[in-house]
Formats: C-alpha cells, sequence, structure tokens
C-alpha cells in the first residue's frame, strides 16, 4: 500500500515572481485544451470512473476494509501531543465516528477507480480540535492532494484567517477543496471563503444531480437527503446532512479531473457551472 | 443594603434563575418530542473540563433517570456533531454495533433513528440537542431539518443562559460581599477566548498581588 509522504510540508507562502505577461511570452500560455462550443455533461465526466485522481478525506478516519469504501492507499491520524505539539501518524485506529467512513463509500460509489486516503483530524481527544483541524488541512495540502473532501468545519473565528490562507493556497496549487456548508444560521468556516467549492443539500435521489446557487455563499447543492452510506462495523446506514452532499459533489470533482487533469480549480468551477443540473446539466 | 444583604438578593436571583433556564430546556424537549413525533429528545451539555457530554433535559424514554449522567465526548455520533459543527440525520442506526452496545449500556434505550444537531452560541459549540425515534410517517426533508435548527438556536441561549448562571452562583459561592463586580468580571472572562483571556487574568492576577501587597502610595 503507498503511503503518503509522512513528513508534512509546510505552506511558507508563494514565490513571488513579477506578474506580468511581456507580449514574447504570451504564446507559451495557451490552454492545452479546446474546451467544446457547449460543455455538457458528457463531455466533463461521461464515461470517466476517477481513475489515477488522489482523494483525501479529512474526516474521522475511514475504516480501510468497509465493502463499500474498498482499499485506501493511506491513511494518518494528527493528534496533539501533551505538550501541544501536533504530529502525524500512522492511523491505526481507523474510524471512531462512522462519518469519515461514510464519506469515503459515497465517493468511491461515484468514482470507484479513484485513489483514496484517510486524514483523520477527529478522534480520541477532541479537544483543541481546530487546530488540529488546520493542521490537517495543511499537511493534505502539502500532500498535493487532488481532492480533499471537508465535510466539516470550524465556528472559531481565530482560525478563519489561516483557514482562508489554507483554502487560497490550495486553490493556487491545483488541489480542490470541497467543503460542506451550514445549514444553521451560524458563522463557519472554512465553506464560506470562495476559494473552496461549497456544498449544500438537495432532496433529489440522483447521484449525479447537482445544481448551481445563483445566490451564494453556497455555490452548489448535492444530494444530502436519505443517503444509503457506509458506516463502521461493515455496516450500511441510511443518512441525511450537507455533509454527505459534500463527498457527493468531491466524487463528481474527482470524474472531472479524471478525464480533464489539465483543469485549475477555477477552470473545475466553470465546467461545474456549465454542466450543473439547473445550468446545462440536463441537456 | 449591606455587602451581605447584596450577596443574598444577588444569589437568590441566580438560584432561581438556574431553575427557570432548566425549566426552559426541558421545555425545549418537550415541544421537539412533540413536533416530531418522537420517542424521545434530549440536550447534552459540553462540560470542557471534563471533556464529557451531559444530559440536561429529557423528554420521553429514559427521562426519569437520566439527567445528570455523563459520555465521554471524544466518539460517537454526538461528539463528531459537537466537534464538526454540522447535523447529522441518521436512520438504521441499530446497524452500527458499537453505537447500539453504548447506548443501550449507558442509557437502557437503544434508538433506531437519530437526529442530532449542535447547540451554537457565536464561536462555540454548547452541547447537542438529539431527538430519537421521530415517527415513521414523517419522511425527513430538509423542512425537518430547518425546523431542527430552529429549536437548537433556542436551546443554545437556554444553555447559555444555564452555563452563565451556574457560573454566577460559584463566583458568588467562593467570593465574599464584592460578588457582584467579580461576577461581572466573571461573565466578561467567559466570553474571551483562550488569546484574549491570557492577558486579562495576567492583569487581574497581577491587581491580586497589589491588592495583598499593600503597597503605600
Amino acid at each position: 500500500m503507498a503511503q503518503p509522504q509522512q513528513q508534512p510540508e509546510r505552506y511558507t507562502g508563494e514565490s513571488l515572481p513579477a506578474w506580468s505577461l511581456p507580449a514574447a511570452a504570451s504564446a507559451e500560455i495557451g490552454i492545452g485544451v479546446e474546451w467544446p462550443e457547449r460543455v455538457t455533461r458528457d463531455w466533463a465526466l461521461g464515461g470517466s470512473t476517477g481513475a489515477g485522481i488522489r482523494v483525501c478525506i479529512l474526516d474521522s478516519g475511514v475504516q480501510p476494509d468497509h465493502p463499500l469504501v474498498g482499499a485506501l492507499e493511506g491513511a494518518v491520524a494528527l493528534r496533539k501531543t501533551e505538550d501541544g505539539e501536533i504530529v502525524v501518524e500512522d492511523d491505526t485506529e481507523g474510524d471512531l465516528c462512522g462519518h469519515g467512513t461514510a464519506c469515503a463509500g459515497i465517493v468511491r460509489s461515484l468514482a470507484p477507480d479513484c485513489r483514496l486516503f484517510s486524514v483523520r483530524v477527529l478522534g480520541a481527544g477532541f479537544k483543541g480540535s481546530g487546530s488540529v483541524l488546520l493542521e490537517g488541512l495543511r499537511w493534505a495540502i502539502g500532500q498535493g492532494f487532488d481532492v480533499i473532501n471537508m465535510s466539516l468545519s470550524t465556528t472559531k473565528k481565530q482560525f478563519s484567517g489561516l483557514l482562508h490562507e489554507l483554502a487560497d493556497s490550495a486553490y493556487f496549487r491545483r488541489t480542490v477543496l470541497v467543503a460542506s456548508a451550514h445549514n444553521m444560521p451560524v458563522e463557519s468556516y472554512p465553506w464560506r471563503f470562495s476559494s473552496v467549492i461549497s456544498v449544500g443539500s438537495h432532496e433529489e435521489a440522483d447521484p449525479l444531480t447537482f445544481f448551481y446557487n445563483p445566490s451564494p455563499p453556497v455555490e452548489f447543492f448535492a444530494r444530502g437527503v436519505n443517503v444509503e452510506v457506509a458506516w463502521i462495523g461493515s455496516a450500511r446506514i441510511r443518512s441525511s446532512g450537507n455533509s454527505f452532499a459534500t463527498p457527493h459533489m468531491s466524487g463528481i470533482c474527482t470524474l472531472i479531473l479524471a478525464k480533464h487533469p489539465e483543469l485549475t480549480p477555477f477552470q473545475l468551477k466553470s465546467v461545474l457551472y456549465l454542466t450543473a443540473s439547473n445550468v446545462g446539466g440536463a441537456k | 443594603m449591606t455587602d451581605q444583604n447584596l450577596q443574598a438578593a444577588v444569589s437568590a436571583g441566580v438560584m432561581s434563575a438556574e431553575s427557570e433556564h432548566r425549566a426552559l430546556l426541558q421545555s425545549i424537549v418537550e415541544v421537539a418530542r412533540a413536533i416530531f413525533s418522537a420517542k424521545a429528545a434530549s440536550i447534552f451539555l459540553h462540560d470542557e473540563e471534563a471533556d464529557e457530554l451531559v444530559f440536561e433535559a429529557v423528554a420521553g424514554e429514559g427521562s426519569d433517570s437520566l439527567i445528570g449522567t455523563r459520555f465521554p465526548s471524544s466518539t460517537g455520533v454526538g461528539g463528531w456533531v459537537l466537534v464538526t459543527r454540522q447535523p447529522l440525520i441518521i436512520d438504521d442506526l441499530e446497524q452500527d454495533p458499537r453505537h447500539s452496545r453504548e447506548t443501550a449500556e449507558s442509557t437502557g434505550y437503544v434508538p433506531k433513528a437519530m437526529m442530532s444537531v449542535p447547540l451554537l452560541h457565536d464561536e462555540r459549540a454548547l452541547g447537542v440537542l438529539n431527538v430519537l425515534d421521530r415517527s415513521k410517517e414523517i419522511e425527513f426533508s430538509l423542512g425537518q431539518m430547518d425546523l431542527l435548527g430552529l429549536f437548537a438556536n433556542q436551546a443554545a441561549i437556554a444553555l447559555d443562559l444555564l452555563q452563565r448562571a451556574r457560573h454566577a452562583r460559584a463566583v458568588l459561592n467562593e467570593s465574599g460581599g464584592d460578588a457582584g463586580v467579580i461576577a461581572r468580571i466573571a461573565s466578561a472572562l467567559e466570553d474571551l477566548d483562550e488569546e484574549q483571556r491570557e492577558p486579562v487574568l495576567r492583569l487581574l492576577a497581577a491587581l491580586d498581588d497589589v491588592l495583598r501587597a499593600d503597597v503605600p502610595f
């Protein structure tokens, strides 16, 4: 089993070249792929199985041998030591809640050939979870995953600045951050940041139906009601919540990226818009 | 009014506030249970010191014996909801063998379905509201999720008031005649996050030193 690199790469800021485009360089930034006149679902993801795309489930861990999840390519857990230091270790406990397994199973059901990884930021000793969540995200971005599923949020304002910086960093490094929107009237992060793909629930049963929301901050709605999901103990349960809509959107992103690996997060969002069920997706 | 009289008056106010806030919490779970035609509804307070979830109000199954019962908040659906601040609706819960066993051992009642929502006040997650085994005739919809969220808002406000009342009482119990000022400072401190609290505590410690030192001005 291939493990992700164990040493977390610290985000230390982008290099700062002069941001300009001399006339002689304009030919060098041509876009390799020609988009069709009408971007359709079939062009975007038809025939894709998510092959090769590395998807990280940042959650409560994942039960590795669950029949609905299949093989995990790597699993780590973050833990706060008594000295307050946060360490990244191989995860030997799997899932302590069931939720991460559920998210992983949804992504797998949509993108059967994707490469799944688990980064556990929840579990024994939930205290101080904000800083563990932050470090887990920083570590995952450092690994260069293609998609990071975040079916969680924090309400702590003290973390919002750093989370925003990390979300932008992911965006510029071609890691797509898919985050659950809150369905209660509270401020929480990172879903409110425009550099992530934020997801709420719709009530329809088709896993590939998703809607663009013309009234942000929530950008997309995906299936999140009465979903059969994987659960610990190799169980299957029915569950509802935005946290299950999010892996549906992660799965759809995975399918598109497997077929069009050159897409930046900006371009991917554009494809999602053009193929949303209320835009052009039904055509 | 003497200091002793003032303390007695404030204490009486705080004491009655606690029982009223408790009644409000109880009323919220009763209504939540009725609206969803559920077998039970409960509110847990998160005891940050012990990192445990404590039953504060229960309606329906187990309501007689559960108040004050504690669970570790580090595992399970309630813990996940508390930490992630995301509501979670689960059906077929009996298929989760660990949940069934742990719940049965601690409450004697094993729900088949659970709606769990965090109780959020400002930046803090104060606890969790659970609705167990809603009527099977009510198919889950996003409208129900919104309704649950509204109850959660109400419960969070009541829980915050209850916590403040308890804190004020503790301060009163420990302090002398100047309890009113101390209670106000303690209440303000409670609202600060860790970073803001630390310099204020240092300032108070310095003030304490000055007062104890009997420094001539």
